[in-house]
């Protein structure tokens, strides 16, 4: 862990194409409609794929657009104070605030031009204290219709999930039908069927690139990470996007094979349970003086990435797509698309329920090699919050170090990043790391 | 002892009434979390459900279990469970609805000794065609742990009494409400809340006894009290009585109310027209529906308005728990509401425990306010 080796390291060959895509995505929101796309708001979480049965669509994931506002305070912070002057409180998803202040604001962040104006919004509903109340609010003020999928069956342990995936089906194929209605476009099954296709392929690939750093030393840094996400997060429908991650997959199976790292002083590997605070993400280069570094955060492990944990082996293995699976049909039809689409969501590890989901933190610990995991308060989000303390308590139960600081990932109002510095190297200090003196 | 001072003290000794309930009747007593739980399978059960609710004290006992920002009632409840005041409960209930109790029971179900814990999936769409059907399957996986718990079969028959008794209670209870639209209401907004919340606590057969006795008091009940102006109190959780007794003092009566502890917990009546599963399920589907399940302002907004017309509210008391993000989305579109149809608002935040000097002068100030917008 302390070792004073000094790894090679190279900038990653397929960055550039990356960022290039992931501005791509955004662009087409603003343009989207003049090319005749349909612009859809959603939850990063949502099977959007299925809405290539109505033809081109361009979809909004609310969160990492939430999430790149954040990033940016200058706009960021105008945005929720216009947010705020509506009458909404400044303590509920931070996400949600940095999207609806700018579009009350109608200055859409990526082209500075005008809020995109959707066609409806459609969602899966997995947080009560988000996703279909904040589309709410965007389908009163923007007068569009709105539909949501409830299937947060992470939180059901006792009865009857075979229950649970018949209801969430059943809801997905009334969605097609209302989909139908108020677009008045006829839903193509196979054009559907093909693009969660590629969904699934993709959420393996993003799985599969997370799960690559738990090499040593690390291919690529966390930073880098969230900036390539968005391809994964919203365009996970397209082939451009399986093949964008497999040439980044592969690129970073020859950085392990040629031992080039993210970090070249790499010596204590920390990671994460939650999205990282969005203004201050800083951190993550300071913490490297230390010869820290970060190697994955389990939120984006299996939100938008899928893999498969071997609970009685205690390992992490690449995701298979479904229809690959023992047991699993062909998808043939709607009805086909609707029932694998929630079955494979109910059993997808987004789902685990939170006495499990204690196993995978454990699991993608010592997958990672990790010597720490940090953790967030995070004031920006309840669900991702509420256990937190019972998280701690069981990964330091388990031996597993903690470093834990609060704040808001997503208003940089709300974070005190000197205090949340001098906690972090206390910590270190704790653990026997010193600032590297010749960085 | 009247009525009224019957529930003040079962309100006052809730822990020793479920004790001694249980001593009395040999019986078992079931917690539950939220008022999307079903008491009626619970009732059929042969158990008495109590309303887990918070002492407002404050309290550190949550400190290392619920985050700071989980609304104050979730964290008044666990503090309840950590404190071994409900150590008598042999089981503890919830239905899916909110991150926030959401993590009350998650804790409560790793850290307090309650021998039953049953988690209910309540669909959280309940415009969704699809939600009755699945909630019939998920009470079929919620009778199947209790009967195994209970060794006592629940019958048809059982949950057709439970029903009955329910609607009863829901029915006197409302008669109760007919009673505040008077000119001069025999009733308090403060008792009618001592009411409510100790339906949620007590044996409804024994409590219909009492509101029955209620309703024969009330046509000649003569309170000696300015009741002054006429006010809705709507919002999350609460049953914070000592505060609305304080407001109540200062020249107004809360005559409807709209929240988990008041209307919204047992205004619609289980309709029989199916089974007594189909018909309970449906009940908590389509029920005066709480912020924390919808996606739609309307079907609460419409409800809402229709009672502060009919009970001729002058003003309204929007309050919420500290954090209570489902009821924060509603805020602002709920004061436009108001607004719209001229019934002033006054916006406050609650939490375990309140300033009550502050809250006092706002209440004042708004009370003045409204007396010269009548002049
Ligand atoms: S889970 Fe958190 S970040 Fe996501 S919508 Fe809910 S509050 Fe916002
Ligand atoms: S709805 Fe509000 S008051 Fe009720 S548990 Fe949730 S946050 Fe608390």
């Amino acid at each position: 862990m302390t070792t004073g080796t000094k790894y090679k390291t190279a900038p990653l060959k397929c960055w550039q194409k990356g960022k290039e895509l992931r501005l791509e995505a955004y662009r087409d929101l603003a343009t989207g409609h003049e090319q005749g796309k349909l612009l859809v708001l959603g939850c990063a979480a949502t099977p959007y794929g299925m809405l290539a049965g109505l033809g081109d669509f361009v979809f909004l994931a609310g969160e990492p657009y939430g999430a790149s506002v954040a990033a940016d305070p200058p706009v960021s912070i105008p945005a929720m104070e216009t947010y705020e002057a509506k009458g909404y409180a400044r303590d509920m998803c931070g996400y949600m605030r940095n999207f609806l202040g700018t579009m009350f604001q109608d200055k859409y962040y990526f082209t500075g031009g005008p809020f995109p104006k959707f066609d409806f919004a459609w969602s899966v509903r997995h947080c009560p204290a988000g996703h279909p109340k904040w589309h709410q609010i965007v389908s009163e003020y923007q007068g569009i219709p709105m539909n949501y999928i409830d299937d947060e069956t992470m939180l059901a342990i006792d009865g009857d999930q075979e229950a649970r995936i018949e209801y969430v089906a059943g809801q997905y194929l009334d969605s097609i039908e209302w989909m139908e209605k108020i677009t008045k476009r006829k839903y193509d099954d196979e054009k559907g069927i093909e693009a969660m296709r590629n969904y699934f392929i993709n959420e393996a690939l993003w799985g599969e690139i997370n799960l690559l750093n738990g090499a040593i030393p690390a291919p690529i840094d966390i930073k880098s990470m969230f900036a390539l996400m968005p391809i994964s997060m919203l365009r996970r429908h397209e082939k451009v996007a399986i093949e964008f991650l497999t040439e980044l997959r592969d690129e970073l199976k020859d950085r392990i094979g040629s031992n080039i790292a993210a970090v070249p002083n790499e010596r204590y590997r920390m990671c994460m349970l939650t999205p990282p605070p969005w203004s201050f993400l800083k951190v993550f280069r300071y913490l490297e003086n230390f010869g820290v570094v970060f190697v994955g955060t389990y939120v984006y492990l299996i939100n938008s990435g899928e893999v498969k944990f071997l609970y009685d082996e205690g390992k992490v293995v690449p995701a298979t797509p479904p229809e690959k699976r023992p047991g699993w049909k062909t998808m043939k039809n709607r009805e086909d698309l609707c029932r694998t689409v929630a079955r494979w969501r109910a059993e997808h590890p987004f789902q685990s329920h939170l006495d499990t989901r204690k196993k995978e933190y454990v699991i993608m610990f010592k997958h990672w090699k990790a010597n720490a995991y940090l953790l967030l308060i995070n004031r920006g989000c309840v669900p991702m919050t509420t256990s937190m303390y019972d998280f701690q308590r069981d990964l330091n139960k388990q031996g597993i170090p903690t470093a834990m600081f609060e704040g808001n990932f997503a208003d940089c109002r709300d974070i005190d990043e000197t205090g949340v510095l001098d906690r972090l190297e206390t910590f270190l200090e704790g653990q026997g790391i010193q600032k590297i003196q010749e960085i | 002892m009247g009525a009224i001072e019957k529930f003040q003290e079962v309100l006052a000794t809730r822990h020793q009434y479920a004790q001694d309930w249980k001593k009395k009747h040999n019986g078992k007593v079931i917690g539950w979390l939220c008022s999307y739980s079903p008491v009626e399978i619970m009732y059929a059960s042969g158990m008495l459900p109590v309303r887990i609710l918070g002492s407002h004290e404050v309290q550190d006992v949550t400190d290392r279990y619920l985050f700071p920002t989980v609304c104050p009632f979730s964290r008044d409840a666990l503090a309840q469970g950590l404190k071994g005041r409900y150590n008598y409960l042999d089981g503890i209930t919830m239905a899916r609805t909110c991150s926030h109790v959401q993590g009350t029971y998650d804790n409560w179900k790793n850290y307090v000794p309650t021998p039953f814990k049953y988690y209910i999936w309540q669909p959280n769409h309940v415009q969704s065609p699809r939600a009755i059907p699945l909630m019939v399957r998920e009470y079929k996986g919620f009778i199947a742990a209790l009967e195994k718990f209970t060794g006592k079969k629940i019958t048809d028959e059982a949950l057709n009494k439970a029903i009955e008794l329910y609607n009863k209670n829901r029915r006197l209870m409302k008669q109760v409400y007919e009673f505040r639209k008077q000119e001069v209401p025999p009733i308090t907004g403060a008792e009618c809340m001592e009411m409510v919340v100790a339906s949620q606590l007590m044996d409804l057969a024994e409590h219909n006894k009492l509101l029955e006795e209620l309703l024969k008091e009330l046509p000649n009940r003569k309170l000696d009290r300015n009741h002054g102006l006429r006010l809705m109190m709507i919002g999350s959780e609460m049953d914070d009585i000592v505060f609305v007794r304080m407001m109540e003092e200062l020249g107004c009566t809360v005559v409807i109310d709209e929240h988990c502890t008041g209307s919204r917990y047992f205004w619609d009546e289980v309709k029989l027209e199916k089974d007594p599963l189909t018909d309970i399920a449906a009940r908590y589907v389509n029920r005066w529906v709480c912020p924390a399940v919808s996606a739609e302002f309307k079907p609460r907004f419409d409800r809402v308005l229709e009672h502060a017309k009919n009970w001729k509210v002058q003003g309204a008391l929007v309050y919420q728990q500290k954090f209570c993000d489902p009821h924060e989305f509603d805020i602002p579109h709920l004061i436009k509401m108001f607004k719209e149809n001229n019934i002033p608002t006054l916006v406050l935040e609650f939490d375990v425990t309140i300033p009550f000097g502050q809250f006092r002068t706002r209440i004042e100030a708004f009370l003045e306010m409204l007396e010269l917008e009548l002049v």
